[in-house]
């Protein structure tokens, strides 16, 4: 017989009756595996205190780092994807759509603002890569025409922020043409003489990069970021080779040529503000 | 000998039957003529059967048909002169993508096609009508010399995609064809674009801004080759005919959701059966449709090529 009994039952709190420090208060980075504060993180534009790895985010991050107060009107917030084609892959279009709904809480996979940067007018528009992989179908084309026509009409800027996967193949021969019509757009806004800046952020590949992010006054993009006409995969299939180390980084498209320069993503707000005044 | 994709092996076998007859009569002299006579028109008969239900995975195979007629074959037997230009003053010259000066009827256009080469070392110098980055930029280079010169351009498009390489990325692949894109909408002269095989993807629509944008009878224009669609949507290279019905990728359906203006009648059985009259038809169509656009100014023209672009696309405010 042991000299202590246990006269209470021992402890026994449910799981959800736990106790701990709330969540999302610290934040580590996938890189480097240092952990820093959320608060730290999102200060730094979403960025690795440590590293400067640049976290994938989407518009509403976007727009908080770059409108001023995070105040911006939002423009055509109400366009969706119709069926035109009765897609039917592995399941209906629609469904697919529906629950990428659901799951982001997106329309689709662009957002288009108007608002002041540091005090500037601008429209930026933004897409979001976690719904059906930032792909540009109908909606996208039509939301980046729009907010172009916008630019044009009220003669402000326009900042788009390119991440995308290429064509969405469900809107197939109408998804092709969105990359004609953004450059319709485009050529417009270049006869009105109004600057434009693309950034391509990790990954833009496929049709977006063949369409407007490669159209930009600026072509400009973040550390790291993945930038290509064919996705790696597609390439190395081609050439039967393993792809050299740090092919189709930002770093890569910029030696060759293709970009006017890298920014770090808490400097993007400043360093674009002075852009734009020099062009004033 | 000619080749039979699977869906024609009926019509294979008559042919052969009837080949058969014919030598047989030769040699035995027996007058087989209204035996032959029968045979022929039950061929005619089944081959308008067979092609009046073709399925859009059959039509992509017709487009990619190793006897079709080719942007080359059709300024042989379409124009009375033809200078070809080459290079992109940058970099090199890309064979995949040709280019030049052509007499068709009395008018002197600017013609531009991806060429596909016929046998394996012509595939390969042809890069199977892959254009990299400098055919794009020559493409471009030459439609400004047309626009200089006040010439109308004619581009045909047969292409499996843009080159997914190693230097038409160092080399700015995308950067290429989105520059083409651009620059096409505001270039002053009537343009004409003409699927007449493979319309793969950013690949085709890269030389493909026009004022009217017309596909062959057989033919297929989309965002992705029914194969890719399969491997990625169904992670598989087997449904590669679902993909294809799926995609709506004919003329007939391209048509139907207004994505492009015309489609060009092919002789039946394809446009492999019979070049000649292929490149007849073809050449009256370039040219009624020339004559029609000469009638607008370039601003209308410009205009009206922006705005019918711009209205595709299918969104639920």
């Amino acid at each position: 017989m042991s000299w202590f009994v246990r006269k209470e039952k021992g402890i026994s709190t449910p799981t959800e009756m736990k106790r701990e420090a709330p969540d999302g208060l610290w934040y580590q980075c996938p890189s480097c595996k240092k952990i820093m504060q959320t608060r730290e993180h999102k200060l730094n534009a979403y960025t690795c205190e440590h590293c400067n790895y640049h976290e994938k985010i989407g518009s509403d991050a976007y727009f908080e780092v770059l409108f001023d107060q995070n105040i911006y009107i939002e423009l055509d917030e109400n366009l969706t994807s119709g069926n035109p084609l009765n897609f039917v892959d592995t399941k209906p279009y629609p469904d697919r759509v529906r629950a990428t709904m659901l799951k982001t809480g997106l329309k689709d996979a662009v957002r288009t603002g108007f608002g002041k940067m540091n005090e500037v007018e601008i429209v930026i528009a933004c897409m979001d890569f976690n719904f059906i992989g930032g792909s540009m179908g109908s909606v996208v084309g039509e939301k980046i025409a729009r907010a172009i026509d916008h630019s044009i009409k009220h003669k402000v800027p326009f900042l788009m922020i390119s991440r995308s996967g290429g064509a969405r193949m469900m809107e197939a021969g109408f998804s092709l043409m969105q990359m004609a019509k953004t450059s319709a757009k485009l050529a417009m806004l270049s006869e009105a003489k109004i600057p434009y800046i693309s950034l391509l952020t990790d990954p833009t590949t496929g049709g977006v990069t063949a369409s407007y992010a490669m159209l930009g006054d600026f072509n400009i993009s973040e550390p790291g970021a993945l930038i290509g006409f064919a996705g790696p995969r597609v390439i190395r299939e081609t050439i039967g080779k393993d792809l050299p180390k740090g092919f189709q980084s930002a770093e890569f498209v910029l030696e060759h040529g293709f970009l006017d320069f890298i920014v770090d993503r808490k400097d993007l707000k400043d360093k674009l503000t002075s852009l734009l005044n020099m062009l004033r | 000998m000619r080749t039979y994709l699977d869906f024609e092996k009926p019509i294979a076998e008559l042919e052969t039957k009837l080949a058969d007859m014919q030598k047989l009569a030769e040699q035995s002299n027996v007058d087989v003529s209204s035996a032959t006579a029968a045979l022929q028109g039950g061929i005619e008969k089944l081959r308008k059967e067979i092609f009046e239900n073709l399925t859009r995975w059959q039509r992509v195979q017709l487009s990619r048909h190793p006897d079709r007629p080719y942007t080359l074959d059709y300024i042989q037997l379409m124009c009375d002169e033809f200078i070809e230009l080459h290079g992109d003053r940058q970099v090199r010259d890309d064979p995949a993508m040709i280019g030049g000066f052509a007499n068709i009827g009395g008018q002197s256009v600017l013609l531009i096609g991806q060429q596909k080469g016929r046998n394996t070392k012509q595939r390969q110098h042809r890069n199977f009508g892959m254009p990299n980055p400098e055919g794009y930029r020559k493409a471009l280079r030459l439609m400004k010399l047309a626009e200089k010169f006040n010439r109308p351009i004619v581009t045909l498009i047969d292409t499996p995609g843009a080159f997914p390489g190693l230097e038409a990325e160092e080399r700015g692949q995308g950067e290429a064809i989105a520059r083409n894109l651009k620059e096409m909408f505001m270039l002053k002269v009537p343009v004409l674009c003409i699927i007449i095989g493979e319309g793969a993807s950013g690949g085709a629509l890269g030389i493909a801004i026009g004022d009217r944008v017309l596909m062959l009878e057989n033919t297929w224009y989309s965002v992705i080759s029914p194969e890719s669609c399969s491997s990625i949507l169904w992670r598989s290279w087997d449904y590669k005919e679902q993909a294809a019905e799926a995609l709506k990728l004919t003329a007939r359906d391209m048509k139907e959701n207004k994505l492009i203006d015309g489609i060009i009648p092919e002789p039946l059985g394809g446009a492999h059966l019979d070049h000649g009259v292929m490149a007849l038809g073809l050449k009256k169509v370039i040219m009624e449709t020339i004559a029609e656009l000469s009638k607008l100014t370039p601003e209308q023209r410009i205009s009206e090529r922006i705005d019918k672009f711009c209205a595709m696309g299918v969104v639920i405010e």
